[in-house]
């Protein structure tokens, strides 16, 4: 009987959470009754898991953002600019000094990159913080600015021609398994940790849910918000590392499409956007679903500007549902 | 007797379960000047939007004019004459008073262009019906809120009114704009139109009033001529309490006296109080009485490190100490339950355990990872000292009753070492019940960790009955102050009458 209250109570908890799982279920059933031969495919599925990883952090990265109520629309800029900054890195050395492009040299440009997005992330968050402007403004700006900063970098065209290492990180296998995916699970599983078990993930929790009782409260508002634009732009430039290192290419117009995607995943995956609730896992499923759609629209055949209306009727509808939800409780 | 304008007949309401309202009836004749009488979450609210049409009534019917109304909305509401004067007055801070006095009469006679001579002639002529002097021209936010007052009462007599609702008017008045305010709800019964006064202020109903309802816990507990009840018995059955709580009293200890919690020194801050002085015991509770806009919630905020003051010194156990943010205060030993529990207390989509461990989640971490079992355990605690009547620490704030979210704001700082407690309003919209506990908690928390206590309240009887001192605060500075005994409900009341 306790045992069944108990349960009963963990679904509702995590209402959303199943919901989603039904849904990606639902997803996968559906497209395999529609073409079987061809989704069923394991080659299907591995591909599935070096293409997701980086959609996955960005939108891991969107949620965090939106956790304090705000949202990041540089995200796709930060991740760019972070994988341009490696390759212009790597053609410095590598090229011109004629160095071996070795372990250290990748990990050199991996810790360059990551700066590059908690640098960019720091900006968003210095202009949210100090100058008040409202994060969808401050984003938005920001974007373009390391958009221009990495057109300014390449002159336009694709960087190419990175380390064998470095493509490693995108298209490696470790005992079978894609690195891109093992990345994401590690990266999830860290941020996981961050904001269920840490201060600052309970501190954004708060401040996302009633920010003025968090001053109230003693909470550093400011400072609290501040990290989290940071570590949105670190994962962000995670997500950059990927995306590079898969197509062996940095540009600074790559993945565009993977902006509205993210708000999509973040707000599938139970983020509220007004602030105060969301979780790794949900996003989690959030991509996998997606994914799993996306790839059945394209076996299907369906033209990218279809799939493009496709995404964004979705998340209107995903919106509009969640508010109805909201208001009825 | 004179003739129903408006009949409630048992009305009913529930919200999740609870009973707001439970088979009330209220009759209020036309031209009669009506009170509402109740405590803070007595139901008067509800009640109000109902008549407005806000709420729709579960149970019960509405006749106007003796008719039923079937599905009263807020527009069949004004349609039917009514007006309500909410306590934030719904008027435009940004417009000026000739176009809060209009607006509402170009609107509905849906114009699209505005004619500025018409605009002003309106507004002269509200004014003028009134009998009040106000600049046309002035932006509404820069007028006092007794200004701002009679610009919606003006507003509300414009639509040919025949009910007006006031929600606690008098609320942010000096005793003189409550004697203007009287006459002119006088003058506006004698045009014939009714007038609902819901207060909470005895004498003030008593004053005005010919016949008066009272509630309690959502139900009707008794109606009849004002003429018939004197005070205590309208105390009585607002409280349903016969015997009045003991009042708190408060020596200071034998001996070497020890340094006071809290000692205020010259505090100043330009605009907004000037050169305030006090100290405070440990185990002392401590009133704060004033008008809204005397300057003591600028005060409070001063004191837990929200708006620093410009001048003066704060010792906390005879230490001066420097409350730059709030981070200084806290760590300093100040706490502060906050005016509006809702805006500034509570995350009400969070969890209790959450909204309690908030002030708690640096000393529950090592390098800020939390001990989730400390914090458990902490939560848990609070939970059972405060009495907060829940199943699970992990139950939503937002699903609490107001009394036991007031606890779940209050038990955070018992986690923190406070050492001053600061309670602006501590039982605003919290029922009778859990007044009281509340209250006894504050006294218990008072004596067993030696708080010095600063309650800051508009309820006269709440700082009587549980102060053993009470300041009085007005246009910024300390104007009187009352020790023990002689801090009678009575005399703080007459004497905020006086304020000008």
């Amino acid at each position: 009987m306790r045992f069944a209250v108990d349960f009963r109570s963990l679904i509702n908890r995590d209402n959303n959470i199943a919901q989603l799982i039904v849904m990606t279920v639902v997803i996968f059933i559906v497209m395999a009754a529609l073409s079987p031969d061809k989704f069923l495919r394991y080659y299907n599925f591995e591909s599935i898991t070096y293409i997701f990883p980086e959609l996955g952090l960005l939108s891991i990265a969107m949620m965090i953002a939106m956790l304090t109520g705000g949202i990041d629309l540089s995200v796709v800029g930060i991740a760019n600019l972070s994988g341009i900054m490696a390759g212009v890195f790597f053609h410095a050395v590598l090229k011109d000094a004629g160095v071996e492009g070795g372990v250290m040299v990748v990990g050199l440009g991996v810790v360059l990159a990551l700066s590059v997005g908690a640098v960019a992330g720091a900006l968003n968050g210095f202009l949210i913080t100090r100058f008040r402007i409202t994060p969808i403004l401050a984003t938005l700006g920001t974007g373009q600015v390391f958009v221009g900063l990495a057109l300014v970098l390449t002159g336009g065209p694709a960087i190419v021609g990175f380390p064998e290492t470095w493509a490693f990180i995108g298209n490696g296998k470790i005992l079978g398994v894609a690195v891109p995916f093992v990345l994401f699970l590690l990266i999830a599983g860290l941020m996981t940790f961050v904001l269920s078990r840490t201060t600052l993930g309970v501190n954004l929790m708060l401040i996302g849910s009633n920010p003025r009782a968090a001053v109230f409260a003693g909470i550093q508002k400011s400072r609290m918000i501040f990290y989290s634009y940071m570590m949105t732009g670190v994962l962000a430039s995670a997500a950059g590392i990927i995306l590079s290192g898969r197509t062996n290419a940095a540009k600074s117009d790559y993945g565009t499409s993977y902006l509205l995607q993210a708000v999509l995943i973040a707000v599938l995956g139970g983020t509220n956007p007004a602030g105060g609730r969301g979780t790794v896992i949900g996003v989690g499923i959030a991509v996998v679903a997606l994914m799993l759609l996306s790839s059945g629209f394209q076996i299907l055949r369906f033209s990218n500007h279809l799939i493009d209306f496709i995404w964004g009727a979705f998340l209107l509808l995903v919106i509009a549902l969640n508010a109805y939800k909201n208001r009825a409780r | 007797m004179s003739e129903a304008f408006i009949e409630l007949r048992n009305i009913g309401k529930r919200f999740s379960g609870v009973h707001a309202l439970d088979d009330v009836s209220l009759t209020i004749n036309k031209g009669e000047i009506h009170c509402l009488a109740g405590e803070n979450g007595s139901g008067k609210s509800t009640l109000i939007k109902v008549i407005a049409g806000v709420y729709q009534p579960d149970a019960g019917e509405i006749l106007i004019d003796g008719k039923t109304v079937r599905h009263l909305t807020p527009i069949e509401s004004v349609r039917h004459a009514i007006q309500v004067i909410y306590q934030d007055f719904s008027l435009f801070g940004n417009l000026t008073v000739a176009e809060n006095l209009a607006l509402n009469t170009a609107l509905r006679a849906k114009r699209k262009t505005v004619n500025w001579r018409a605009v002003h002639a309106l507004a002269r002529e509200a004014l003028d019906r009134l009998g009040v002097e106000i600049d046309l021209t002035a932006e509404l936010e820069t007028l006092p809120t007794s200004g701002k007052q009679l610009v919606a009462i003006a507003r509300a007599l414009m639509s040919d009114a025949r009910l007006i609702i006031m929600d606690e008017p008098t609320t942010a008045l000096t005793g003189k704009e409550v004697e203007t305010l009287f006459r002119i709800v006088r003058d506006i019964q004698a045009r014939g139109i009714a007038v609902l006064f819901v207060s909470h202020k005895m004498r003030e109903m008593l004053d005005i009033s010919e016949r008066l309802t009272v509630i309690r816990n959502g139900r009707k507990v008794v109606e009849g001529p004002t003429s018939d009840f004197d005070e205590g018995a309208v105390i009585r059955h607002m409280t349903g309490q016969d015997i009045v709580a003991e009042p708190y009293r408060w020596s200071p200890p034998d001996g070497a006296a020890p340094a006071p919690r809290l000692e205020v020194r010259g505090l100043s801050r330009p605009g907004h109080y000037d050169d305030l002085s006090m100290t405070i015991g440990p185990g002392e509770i401590v009133g704060l009485s004033g008008l809204l806009g005397s300057g003591r919630t600028e005060l409070a905020l001063a004191l837990f490190g929200m708006q620093p003051p410009a001048a003066g010194t704060i010792l906390i156990d005879g230490r001066p100490v420097t409350l730059g943010s709030v981070r200084d205060a806290i760590d300093a030993g100040v706490a502060y339950v906050p005016e509006d529990r809702l805006s500034e207390g509570l995350f009400l989509t969070q969890s209790i355990k959450r909204n309690i461990l908030v002030t708690s989640l640096d000393a529950m971490s090592r390098w800020t990872v939390l001990d989730l079992a400390q914090g458990d355990r902490m939560a848990r605690e609070t939970v059972a000292a405060m009495q907060i009547a829940t199943p699970t620490p992990e139950k939503i704030a937002g699903e609490l009753s107001g009394g036991n979210q007031q606890r779940v704001v209050l038990g955070r700082w018992l986690l923190t070492n406070a050492k001053v407690l600061i309670l602006n309003g501590p039982t605003v919209g919290v029922d009778v019940g859990s007044k009281a506990e509340i209250h006894q908690k504050i006294r218990e928390l008072a004596l067993s960790r030696g708080l010095g206590v600063l309650m800051i309240s508009d309820d006269v009887l709440e700082l009587a009955q549980n102060c053993n001192r009470v300041v009085l605060m007005h246009r910024g500075r300390f104007v009187d102050e009352w020790d023990g005994d002689a801090a009678s409900e009575r005399v703080i009341s007459e004497t905020l009458k006086t304020l000008t």
